[in-house]
C-alpha cells in the first residue's frame, strides 16, 4: 500500500466548506446490489445531505445493511457480490476503476452493531490503529489524534488516566464509543453506523445518541436502525427500505407524520415490521 | 455405569503412569552430568553419554521448524483468510491424509528426494523429513485458531481503510498468535520423538556432527540402537535417553499449557 503521509496531516483535513453544504455528501443513482443471483437492492436512488444525520429504516432483510455497506464498498467482502449503478462521494465516483476500496473506506468510516475493539491492543492503540497501520509513526501526531478522537467520541474524560489499559477492560457502551473514536481518528468525511446502539442499555444508548447529534456538526452520518423512535429523535432525513426497494425518502418529520406511501405509514406506525 | 467408565478412564491413564515410573526407575541411574556432556564410548568401555544425540535432536528440530513453521502457518492463513471453499476442501482433505501417513513412509520419501541425490545421509535430510511432517499439523491448527477470530475484527480493520494483508498480519494473526504458537509447539513435540523417518535420513552418528551434510545423531535413534544392542551398559543409557526425551516432550507440553492458560480465562 502506498498511502502518502499527506492524507493524514495533523491539521484537520479540509472538510468541504460550509458553503458547499448544499452539495450532497453521497449521491446514489440507480443502485442495484446482487449476491450471486439474489438481488438485494433494487434501483435505489437518493442524495445524502452533508453534515446531517440520515436514518435508514425498514424491516429485517430489507437491504438496509447492504445499502449502508455499499456506501464504503464493504459489501464487496462477500465473494459473489456485484453492483450496478453509481455512488458519488462529494462528486467523485467511488466505484471508478482507479479508486481503491481502502481509500474509499478511509473517507467513509464505519461503526458496527457489535462493538469490536481489538483485544490485543490498549485503548490508545485502538484509537490510532488506522493511522499506524497506514504508515503514520510520528508520536506527537498519534498522541494528538488520540486525544482529539477520544474527545470527539465523548470518552476522553473517562479513559484519559488509563490509555494503556486493555481496550476490552471498558464497559460495553465505552467500547462502542471507543470504536467511534477509532473510526474518527482516520478523519473520515462520512460515518456509517450499523445499529450502533442496539446491543447497549438505555443509558449507554442515550450517550451514543447525544454523541451522534454532536458529531453531525462536522461529519455526515448515515445510521441504520431498528428503533423507530431513535430514527425520529435523531435524524434529519429518513430512508425507508422494504424488500430491497427504497419506498420513501425525505425529511424525517415528513416520513413520520405525513408519509406519501401507504407502506411507509404502516411501518412507522408499527402495523408491520 | 459410572464404575465402568471410571475403570476405563483409569485404564487410559495407567499405561502413562507405568511407563513414566518404569522410565524413571530404570533410567535415573544413568542420568548423570556425563550423560549430558560426553560422547558415547566405544563398545566395551563403560560410561560416556549422549551429548551428541541431545544436541542433534535440537538441531534437527531447528531445521524442521525452519521448514515447517513458515510453510505451515502461511498455508493455514491461506485456508482461513483466502481461497475458495472448493479448493480449500481439497487442501484440507490432503492435509488430513498427510497427517495420517505412517512416519516411515515420510522417511522413504525424503530418502528418495534428498538422501539419494545428495549421495548420503545428512542432518538436512533428517530436518527436512521432520519439517515436512510438521507442515500439515501446523497448517490445520493455524487454520482452526484463525477461524476462531471473530469476523468483526476483520471488518473493523478493513473499514478503517487498512489493506487486507495488513489486517491479516497485524489484526487476525496477532489476535490468534497464542493459538498458533501452541500449534507449533505441539507439532514439535509430536515429531521430536520420531524414529522411523530418521533411520533413512539422519541415520545417526556416534560423534559430533560438524557439517549438516553429514549424518547426525538424534535421541530417538540413539535410544533405538542402544536398546537393540546386547550390552547391559547401553541398555541403561537407552533408558536414560528415553527418560530425557520424555521429559523434553513433557516440557513442551507443559509450556503449551502455560501459554494457553489465560486464553480461557478471558
Amino acid at each position: 500500500m502506498t498511502t502518502g503521509e499527506k492524507d493524514f496531516t495533523p491539521v484537520a483535513k479540509a472538510q468541504p466548506p460550509r458553503s458547499a453544504a448544499a452539495m450532497p455528501a453521497l449521491t446514489v443513482k440507480n443502485l442495484s446490489v446482487y449476491f450471486g443471483t439474489h438481488q438485494v437492492l433494487k434501483n435505489v436512488s437518493l442524495a445524502i445531505r452533508a453534515r446531517a444525520v440520515t436514518a435508514v429504516i425498514g424491516p429485517s432483510g430489507c437491504g438496509k445493511s447492504t445499502f449502508l455497506r455499499s456506501l464504503n464498498r464493504m459489501h464487496e467482502l462477500v465473494p459473489e457480490a456485484r453492483m450496478e449503478g453509481e455512488i458519488r462521494l462529494f462528486g467523485q465516483d467511488i466505484y471508478a476503476g482507479n479508486v481503491e476500496p481502502v481509500i474509499v473506506r478511509r473517507r467513509v468510516g464505519m461503526v458496527f452493531q457489535k462493538s469490536n475493539p481489538f483485544p490485543t491492543m490498549s485503548i490508545a492503540d485502538n484509537v490510532t490503529v488506522g493511522l499506524r497501520l497506514n504508515g503514520i509513526r510520528t508520536r506527537s501526531v498519534l498522541a494528538e489524534r488520540t486525544e482529539h478522537s477520544l474527545r470527539m467520541a465523548a470518552l476522553w474524560d473517562e479513559v484519559k488516566d488509563r490509555l494503556h489499559a486493555p481496550a476490552i477492560s471498558l464497559s460495553g457502551g465505552q467500547q462502542q464509543r471507543l470504536c467511534i473514536a477509532r473510526a474518527l481518528a482516520v478523519q473520515p468525511e462520512v460515518l456509517l453506523m450499523d445499529e450502533p446502539a442496539s446491543a447497549l442499555d438505555p443509558l449507554a444508548t442515550a450517550k451514543i445518541e447525544d454523541l451522534i447529534l454532536e458529531l453531525k456538526k462536522d461529519f455526515t452520518i448515515v445510521i441504520v436502525t431498528h428503533n423507530m423512535q431513535q430514527a425520529a429523535r435523531m435524524s434529519d432525513d429518513t430512508a425507508f427500505f422494504y424488500l430491497g426497494e427504497l419506498v420513501e425518502f425525505g425529511a424525517t418529520d415528513k416520513i413520520f407524520t405525513s408519509p406519501t406511501q401507504k407502506r411507509t405509514e404502516d411501518y412507522v406506525t408499527g402495523r408491520f415490521g | 455405569m459410572q464404575v465402568l467408565t471410571f475403570t476405563c478412564a483409569l485404564l487410559v491413564v495407567a499405561p502413562l503412569v507405568l511407563v513414566f515410573y518404569h522410565l524413571v526407575y530404570s533410567g535415573i541411574g544413568a542420568v548423570s552430568w556425563d550423560f549430558f556432556t560426553k560422547l558415547p564410548k566405544p563398545v566395551g568401555e563403560t560410561g560416556g553419554g549422549m551429548a551428541n544425540a541431545i544436541v542433534g535432536t535440537f538441531i534437527l528440530l531447528s531445521i524442521a521448524a525452519l521448514i515447517g513453521v513458515p510453510i505451515g502457518v502461511l498455508g493455514g492463513v491461506y485456508l482461513s483468510e483466502y481461497g475458495s471453499s472448493k479448493l480449500n476442501w481439497w487442501i484440507r482433505f490432503w492435509a488430513d491424509v498427510l497427517n495420517g501417513v505412517p512416519s516411515i513412509i515420510w522417511g522413504m520419501v525424503v530418502y528418495a528426494l534428498v538422501v539419494l541425490p545428495m549421495k548420503g545421509f545428512s542432518a538436512w535430510a533428517g530436518g527436512i523429513v521432520l519439517g515436512m511432517m510438521m507442515i500439515p499439523l501446523i497448517m490445520r491448527t493455524t487454520e482452526e485458531v484463525l477461524q476462531l477470530v471473530p469476523n468483526g475484527y476483520r471488518e473493523a480493520a478493513l473499514a478503517l481503510g487498512i489493506a487486507q494483508w495488513r489486517t491479516i498480519v497485524q489484526i487476525v494473526v496477532r489476535t490468534a498468535l497464542k493459538g498458533i504458537v501452541t500449534g507449533v509447539l505441539l507439532a514439535l513435540a509430536r515429531v521430536a520423538g520420531e524414529t522411523a523417518p530418521l533411520l533413512f535420513t539422519a541415520f545417526g552418528n556416534r560423534f559430533w556432527n560438524h557439517n549438516l551434510s553429514d549424518p547426525i545423531a538424534a535421541l530417538p535413534l540413539q535410544i533405538f540402537s542402544y536398546a537393540i544392542s546386547p550390552y547391559e551398559d547401553w541398555h541403561r543409557q537407552a533408558w536414560a535417553g528415553a527418560l530425557v526425551l520424555l521429559l523434553l516432550i513433557t516440557a513442551i507440553n507443559v509450556s503449551v499449557r502455560v501459554l494457553t492458560r489465560d486464553r480461557f480465562h478471558k
